[in-house]
């Protein structure tokens, strides 16, 4: 393999991905973008969004998603062009509501209630996970609402950083917690880091 | 959705990391330059075409190989030239594999890390299947699969 062969086989594949397309061979596309919270998977079907990976998952998004969707999976940085630039501009504080098609295939019906309900939750708000099962007509079910909060396949579009516990404990993210609460300094929902300092 | 397959196929696009470099090589061989590409896209297609319905994956590359020798001779038919021997695709995959890296590549293999290294280099300097890399480096075969895919991101990103 030489220098010139790569240049070769990368303008080869790069006019596969075009004829994929335009041929509707590709079932889900993908492309990883760099945001203050680290690189971010965004994978999409012909529907919409159907899954945002953190860094940390390495390719086990797309692992899961060969298994459960489909394995006609490429790196489609077109197919996630709007994503990238709402969260381009949601990082930048600049957009407050996502707009967005999804794909909700990797949910459940228990799970699309409950992430329904948290689609909800305004931009600077935060739910308990009791208020989200209250609302769904569940209000024993708090635990099972935690589960499917937990299990959101499209994070921060979803925002399931707003769902904490009761009394103000920020509860779990499948992401870890400094990314929740980068999440929730961002939308002003928690004093930064710095204002807490300063008034405690 | 949901449907449970055996092992999960890798995603297409880590086949593409993987063998397109083997492939277009192996078609340019065959055809030559002008027409590889063409027969290059057409065999990747018909393998995208094709791929959910594959019951395993294991020997992607043989499998994308056998797509590959199948439309190097409809182009031949094509163009009403005499195919070359096409017969022993095995002998021309082992010489495509053995065309030497250069430097510069062998010194970015060399820069990745051990895990990477080792799987890279057992896979293409020595052409071993995944199976035999996971039990040599006592990992699981997904974790070798992984760590050539990582091992070849990296290196395309190098050599850039």
């Amino acid at each position: 393999m030489t220098t010139s062969d790569i240049a070769a086989v990368r303008r080869a594949t790069d006019r596969v991905r075009e004829r994929a397309l335009a041929e509707g061979l590709i079932d889900i596309g993908y492309a990883t973008l760099d945001t203050p919270i680290g690189r971010l998977l965004v994978a999409a079907t012909a529907v919409g969004i159907v899954r945002i990976g953190f860094e940390d998952e390495g390719d086990g998004p797309l692992i899961e998603l060969s298994a459960l969707v489909s394995p006609r999976i490429m790196e489609t940085p077109g197919r996630v062009d709007e994503a990238r630039r709402q969260l381009d501009s949601y990082f930048d504080r600049g957009l407050r509501q996502f707009d967005l098609p999804l794909d909700w295939r990797l949910v459940g019906s228990f799970g699309r209630r409950v992430l329904g309900r948290v689609a909800r939750v305004p931009y600077g708000g935060v739910e308990s996970y009791g208020d989200v099962a209250v609302e769904i007509g569940h209000p024993r079910a708090a635990r099972a609402v935690g589960n499917a909060v937990g299990a959101n396949p499209m994070p921060i579009v979803v925002p399931c950083h707003r769902v904490v516990r009761t009394g103000g404990a920020l509860g779990g993210y499948g992401g870890g917690l400094p990314r929740k609460r980068f999440l929730l300094e961002l939308e002003g929902a928690l004093p930064t880091s710095r204002e807490a300092a300063r008034s405690g | 959705m949901h449907t449970t397959r055996g092992p999960a196929l890798p995603p297409f696009q880590w086949l593409l990391d993987e063998h397109a470099g083997t492939v277009l090589r192996f078609l340019t061989r065959h055809v030559g330059g002008t027409d590889a590409e063409d027969c290059f896209q057409e065999t990747m297609l018909a393998a995208l075409r094709a791929y959910p319905s594959l019951a395993h994956g294991t020997n992607l590359r043989g499998w994308l190989l056998t797509i590959a020798r199948r439309k190097a001779v409809d182009s031949f038919r094509a163009s009403g030239r005499r195919p070359l021997s096409l017969e022993d695709a095995s002998g021309e995959i082992a010489a495509a594999e053995s065309t030497a890296p250069d430097a510069e590549l062998w010194d970015a293999v060399g820069r990745l890390p051990a895990k990477q290294r080792r799987s890279v280099g057992l896979r293409f300097a020595g052409d071993r299947p995944y199976d035999e890399i996971a039990r040599t480096l006592s990992i699981s075969e997904e974790a070798a699969r992984r760590n050539v895919h990582e091992g070849i991101k990296k290196l395309r990103r190098e050599m850039r």
